[in-house]
């Protein structure tokens, strides 16, 4: 198998990565799933999924319904899709112009603490703000990145076995107006902003996404390695698998996992 | 029926125009959308049509005068109605037509004594529509009069007024059917401060019963400021204001009579900073691609200041004090032609390098007339940077409508006492003096001095050296 390959020849853990564009809330649901459940029998490497979302409205665990601010009909004249998931958190917005990132590594043996990956997770991108010239930080009690008290990032992880899932939603150019559907995270005091709204001018997706893998190679000591894998899906999930599985579902697996919350 | 021409708002943050063109002369029949006259704001040209189809009969406002938004420029009438009032009245004074609207009041001639209102009525004896007469008709009863001069004047000069506690209706009106323009209103509260001294002077309040005719606008207000004892000739040049100077003189003015203007003066010792600027400005500028100022440094102290002290950031409006959650910081920046204040909007978001980059863009962009107009608006603190010019400190002007504006002098070496575990000594040190000017009216000296001494606190202990 190629990771192992990477393994042999350099003590710093391989990560792969791509940024996958526009896609289907439900379809990378699917393959989150998929990788999830190889990577915990150790048949992938580390993967970092970046990616946008078509507009959605998606519910944690600890999601309370009444923080979805708009009814079905009127949603789906929005063009707003909605998903129940299993990852941690209330509720969010996903859509266009927000840089999504599903990190699916393995936390063992040494980073088996989910508040500090939750941490280092905001570290990446309190670290890429800064690139950009945004100072960035953490508010005590409110999980995510805050920019001059309005929210830029926001985080909601799942954690299985030790390994991670979900992740983290970045306001990069993202229509801010349809947060206004909901009740970020349950928090109705604080507003939410993105980069483009602090620098006054939208910025190139691309130059975000290489600053984040930057940073997270760096907080998570991973060799970050660009593939065409995660695209060519197929390939992955061709790997040798169990044709009886069915997937982890959503919300009502009993396995022992960890979830965080917003 | 006449239509009023309204100066249009090219902008939201753009609040007058400057007639450039009049397309069409009085007397010349228009239709409606048919482009009517060119105008100038600060970032856009455009050409303004017609709202109505008609004939336009009076023009209000005339090329190179600059108009509030809102305010009328010229009126339509329908075909065949007949000349304007002003006319009437200028032939009935016999003298040079009085300039309309916000005109720069010309003296007409001088009249030997205070026109009064009531003393009004008898005079001019055979003009057919006299001004009286005209404005009789117009407005007949005395609170037609009254609600008349009020309504008709721009929200601009309605502004002052209410600033100022003055009643429109105590103000003589040069402008047509004895509406007050921005100069009249200007000059008499200049007037009301004088007192008594000139009463000569007819701009002083028009005897309280500006009942029955309308203030004759012919006899002008003397302008307040002594007419220059020179004659134009060859020992003089005459050039007459841009735009933008024009707009300039406006608000300083503006500003001194809208705020009650205290300065105070702060020596900080910039020495970290500048070691610090020595070492890393090549590094800092060859990752970033921006020059590494004392500003950034600067502004992220006003921060924390305006944090601590948010009064500072607010402003006035009527009676109440509005507290501003964004800290937009404007950076005045010098032009060969004059000066503007770009607009850092969410300063408090920003890095020393987001800092450092916003500044040089906005700077390069003002220069080379690239800012747009929501980049020169929203501002809620204003700093400005003359210690380039190697002055060592002056007490800036506020821009309104903020309540403070800081200035930032030359930083240079000086000899300097340092304390240190040895007891005193002198020493080189980078100095430079921050001077607040701030609005008396709702920032008290001791929070101003409180939000200094913060400021110094900050750019003299931060290590700002994990910041870049």
């Amino acid at each position: 198998m190629f990771f192992r390959l990477f393994r042999c020849n350099n003590p710093m853990r391989a990560c792969l990565y791509d940024y996958l564009g526009l896609t289907n809330y439900a379809d990378a649901h699917a393959l989150q799933e998929q990788i999830h459940e190889r990577r915990k029998n150790d048949d992938l490497p580390d993967m970092l999924l970046l990616l946008e979302h078509r507009h959605v409205i998606t519910l944690g665990r600890a999601a309370n319904r009444a923080n979805v601010l708009v009814d079905d009909t009127r949603r789906k004249e929005l063009g707003v899709e909605f998903f129940e998931t299993g990852r941690g958190g209330d509720v969010t917005y996903h859509g266009p112009g927000q840089l999504v990132g599903y990190p699916i590594i393995k936390l063992a043996p040494e980073r088996c603490d989910v508040r500090r990956y939750v941490r280092d997770l905001e570290e990446v991108l309190i670290r890429t703000a800064g690139d950009f010239g945004i100072e960035a930080g953490r508010i005590d009690g409110l999980t995510g990145v805050w920019a001059a008290d309005k929210k830029l990032v926001a985080i909601g992880v799942r954690i299985s076995r030790w390994v991670s899932m979900h992740g983290f939603a970045f306001n990069v150019n993202t229509h801010l107006e349809y947060f206004n559907l909901i009740v970020p995270c349950g928090i109705s005091n604080r507003s939410v902003t993105s980069l483009e709204k602090l620098l006054c001018a939208p910025l190139e997706m691309e130059s975000v996404v290489s600053s984040v893998t930057r940073h997270f190679g760096e907080v998570f000591q991973r060799q970050m390695i660009i593939t065409t894998a995660i695209k060519n899906h197929e390939k992955i999930l061709s790997l040798p698998h169990d044709p009886d599985f069915r997937g982890t579902g959503t919300r009502d697996h009993h396995r022992p996992d960890h979830s965080s919350s917003f | 029926m006449a239509t009023d021409v309204l100066m249009p708002q090219m902008g939201e943050s753009i609040a007058e125009g400057t007639i450039v063109k009049w397309l069409k002369k009085i007397g010349d029949t228009v239709q409606r959308d048919e482009p009517l006259l060119e105008i100038s704001t600060d970032k856009v040209d455009a050409e303004i049509p017609a709202p109505d189809a008609g004939v336009l009969a009076e023009i209000l406002a005339k090329e190179g005068e600059t108009v509030s938004v809102n305010s009328v420029i010229a009126r339509l009438g329908a075909s065949g109605e007949a000349a304007p009032p002003a006319k009437a009245e200028a032939a009935a004074q016999g003298a040079a037509p009085v300039k309309h609207g916000d005109a720069r009041v010309q003296p007409v001639e001088p009249l030997p004594s205070i026109p009064q209102t009531e003393q009004a009525a008898p005079q001019p004896p055979h003009a057919a529509p006299s001004p009286r007469a005209a404005a009789v008709q117009a407005a007949p009863s005395a609170k037609t009069e009254v609600d008349g001069k009020q309504g008709r004047s721009s929200p601009l000069v309605r502004n002052i007024a209410r600033e100022h506690g003055v009643n429109i209706d105590e103000v003589m009106g040069t402008g047509v059917g004895g509406r007050v323009t921005k100069d009249d209103i200007l000059h008499f509260i200049e007037n009301r401060k004088a007192a008594p001294a000139a009463p000569s002077v007819p701009a002083a309040p028009v005897a309280p019963a500006p009942s029955v005719a309308p203030v004759a606008p012919a006899p002008a207000p003397a302008p307040a400021l002594p007419v220059q004892a020179y004659s134009v000739g060859e020992r003089t040049t005459i050039e007459p204001m841009s735009v933008m100077r024009r707009r300039i003189a406006e608000h300083m003015v503006l500003s001194r009579r809208t705020s009650a203007h205290v300065t105070t003066f702060f020596e900080i010792d910039f020495t970290n900073i500048a070691r610090l600027r020595e070492q890393e400005k090549k590094g800092f500028e060859e990752r970033n691609g921006t020059k590494l100022t004392f500003m950034p440094f600067i502004i992220k102290a006003v921060i924390d200041g305006l944090r601590v002290f948010p009064v500072i950031n607010a402003s006035l409006e009527g009676e109440n004090i509005v507290y501003h959650h964004d800290l937009n910081i404007g950076m005045a920046v010098a032009l060969d032609w004059g000066l503007i204040v770009p607009v850092i909007k969410h300063a408090d978001a920003l890095s020393i390098i987001g800092l450092a980059r916003a500044t040089q863009d906005l700077a390069g962009r003002a220069r080379n007339k690239q800012l747009k107009p929501d980049e020169v608006s929203g501002g809620t603190f204003s700093i400005t940077n003359f210690g380039l010019f190697g002055g060592y400190t002056a007490a800036p002007i506020i821009n309104q409508p903020q309540v403070a504006i800081l200035g930032v002098g030359g930083i240079h070496k000086r000899a300097w006492v340092v304390e240190t575990g040895d007891g005193d000594a002198i020493a080189i040190r980078h100095i430079g003096v921050l001077s607040l000017s701030f609005d008396h009216r709702l920032v008290d000296g001791a929070t101003a001095d409180n939000f200094m001494a913060h400021v110094k606190k900050s750019l003299e202990t931060t290590d700002f050296s994990t910041l870049i």
